[in-house]
């Protein structure tokens, strides 16, 4: 790092605006950062580009019309947000423990789902970041075959608005079983293609390897969380901690990795998308008769907070209510708008060819960063 | 006895005076609820009793007062403690807990940028999510939105 106080001291870096419209940014926002030739001395990430004020939009709706909202926060991961505010509600309502086993099951599958198409999605970018094309396309492909499946689910590809206060919005169709099963299996078995493809080749190596160290301190002091955390070796996966749905009925182990670079990153998210894949078959299998949702109060009164394991960490909603109708104050923890304020720190050092690896291996999802 | 109860009992004997009031949530949460002067003792306590994540940090307006709400997670004892933290609603400021938990800096800026709560002792307090000539604090309750062009809220608005 001697370099790095000399070229502050003597003024020879220069600063470069990666984006706001940079391949690298996957959306909408600027990161400031300043080069001492390839050293990165300081990183500033620049916010706020797609702010829609979700927050204070929930505040005149009632309290399912938010969903709506919430799908929009991640459009690639929409129902694991939604799913994150239904919890949060239920909880204010303080109908937590009558929601009805089906629905605890479908939420699992449609979250599952949902996650694997998430990750894919992130593959899809990352690819093309580091050079590898057929990445995007083979990920592009597989995502569509689970979108599909989210389709036949609930009714459309993206911005599904499935889940609901009290359960789910419908139920699965006859065949869903069946289709989903196939297209699962045959997925698993595609896994191990893309471990050709990105995980033995040796160029995605060199980009990677190295490269972005997150210690685990350093994450959990900034609150990194998701799979970012869990590269580092964290132990925090919420679906494990503090299970919520039927996660407790279910077996799996969460994906760890020690070496908190970006190389470890990518394993993480490979590793859960088996863990996903096999969460789906289990809960296909013990998916329990009944009803899918139950009645929930139009109106609720008091604080709830409730957190779910998103695709890109902790998702956390503290929900109030003043007995009318509508939410009195929803507040978005967005687990992509914490890692974001640990960017400076893990900038600092690394090469500038180097950033767009690092930030494309951190997933950011802008929708959810600027709410 | 669940972990929840035994950090409630924790925190019960090292601030006997300074908790309003303390409740378990779920087996594996609690809420204290504590005046904004009692809160850095507090969350420096919390931080060398292997505390260490800040999930959250949100501010409510309730009219009559602020209150700014901190998550704080223990990963190790998988426990998590929420802090209710009350602000007067004329003087709306509250100690910086940024030197205990990095990961507070943009929730807190956050926090100023829209619902204006000022954050002492935080290193850079600027507008983060809304531009930085932008005059208001949009959260607040005081701020009107216009549901005159919303579709669907507008008959209920009127009622409730």
């Amino acid at each position: 790092m001697a370099e790095v106080g000399a070229a502050a001291e003597h003024g020879d870096s220069m600063w470069i605006n990666m984006g706001p419209q940079h391949p690298m940014t996957h959306g909408l926002w600027n990161l400031k950062v300043r080069v001492d030739g390839e050293i990165v001395v300081e990183a500033l990430p620049e916010i706020g580009y797609l702010h829609r004020g979700v927050e204070k939009i929930s505040e005149v709706r009632e309290f399912h019309k938010v969903i709506a909202l919430t799908d929009r926060l991640c459009y690639v991961s929409s129902i694991t947000w939604s799913h994150a505010y239904c919890l949060a509600v239920e909880e204010l309502m303080g109908v937590t423990d009558q929601i009805p086993p089906r629905a605890r099951y479908l939420r699992v599958i449609s979250n599952e789902l949902q996650r694997v198409a998430s990750h894919l999605m992130w593959l899809a970018a990352y690819g093309p970041d580091l050079g590898i094309l057929t990445g995007l396309l083979w990920a592009l492909r597989d995502r569509e075959l689970f979108l599909d499946l989210i389709q036949a689910m609930t009714g459309m590809r993206m911005n599904q608005n499935y889940p609901r206060p009290g359960g789910v919005r419908n139920d699965i169709p006859a065949t869903f079983e069946r289709d989903c099963t196939k297209v699962v299996k045959h997925f698993m078995g595609k896994l191990d293609e893309y471990e050709d493809l990105l995980g033995s080749n040796k160029t995605f190596h060199m980009r990677t390897k190295g490269v972005g160290v997150i210690s685990p301190e350093e994450g959990t002091e900034w609150g990194v969380t998701g799979p970012n955390l869990r590269a580092s070796g964290v132990a925090c996966d919420l679906r494990k901690l503090d299970p919520y749905d039927a996660y407790d009925e279910l077996s799996f182990e969460q994906a760890l990795d020690k070496d908190g670079d970006s190389f470890a990153r990518y394993a993480v998210r490979m590793e859960e998308m088996r863990t996903s894949c096999d969460l789906v078959l289990q809960a296909l299998k013990k998916l329990p008769k009944g009803p899918y949702r139950m009645k929930a109060p139009r109106r609720a009164e008091g604080e709830a907070y409730r957190r779910t394991e998103d695709s890109r960490g902790e998702a956390l909603f503290y929900v109030c209510g003043d007995g009318s109708d509508r939410p009195y104050r929803v507040k978005i923890r967005s687990p992509i708008f914490c890692t974001m304020s640990a960017v400076p720190t893990i900038m600092r050092g690394e090469r500038v060819a180097d950033v767009i690896s690092i930030m494309g291996s951190l997933d950011v999802c802008v929708g959810e960063m600027d709410k | 006895m669940g972990v929840a109860e035994e950090v409630k009992g924790e925190l019960e004997a090292k601030f006997p005076k300074e908790l309003k009031s303390s409740q378990v949530l779920r087996p594996r949460a609690i809420r204290v609820r504590i005046d904004r002067k009692d809160l850095l003792p507090l969350a420096k306590h919390l931080k060398a009793a292997g505390f260490e994540h800040c999930s959250c940090i949100s501010a409510v307006d309730w009219v009559t007062r602020y209150e700014s709400v901190y998550h704080i997670t223990s990963w190790r004892r998988n426990v998590l403690v929420e802090i209710v933290a009350e602000i007067p609603h004329d003087d709306p400021v509250i100690d910086s807990v940024y030197a205990v938990w990095h990961g507070a800096d943009y929730h807190e800026r956050e926090a100023w940028d829209l619902m204006g709560i000022r954050y002492e002792g935080h290193p850079n307090l600027e507008r983060i999510l809304l531009p930085r000539d932008f005059q208001y604090h949009p959260l607040r309750k005081d701020f009107p939105q216009e549901v005159d062009r919303q579709y669907i809220s507008r008959r209920k608005l009127g009622g409730g």
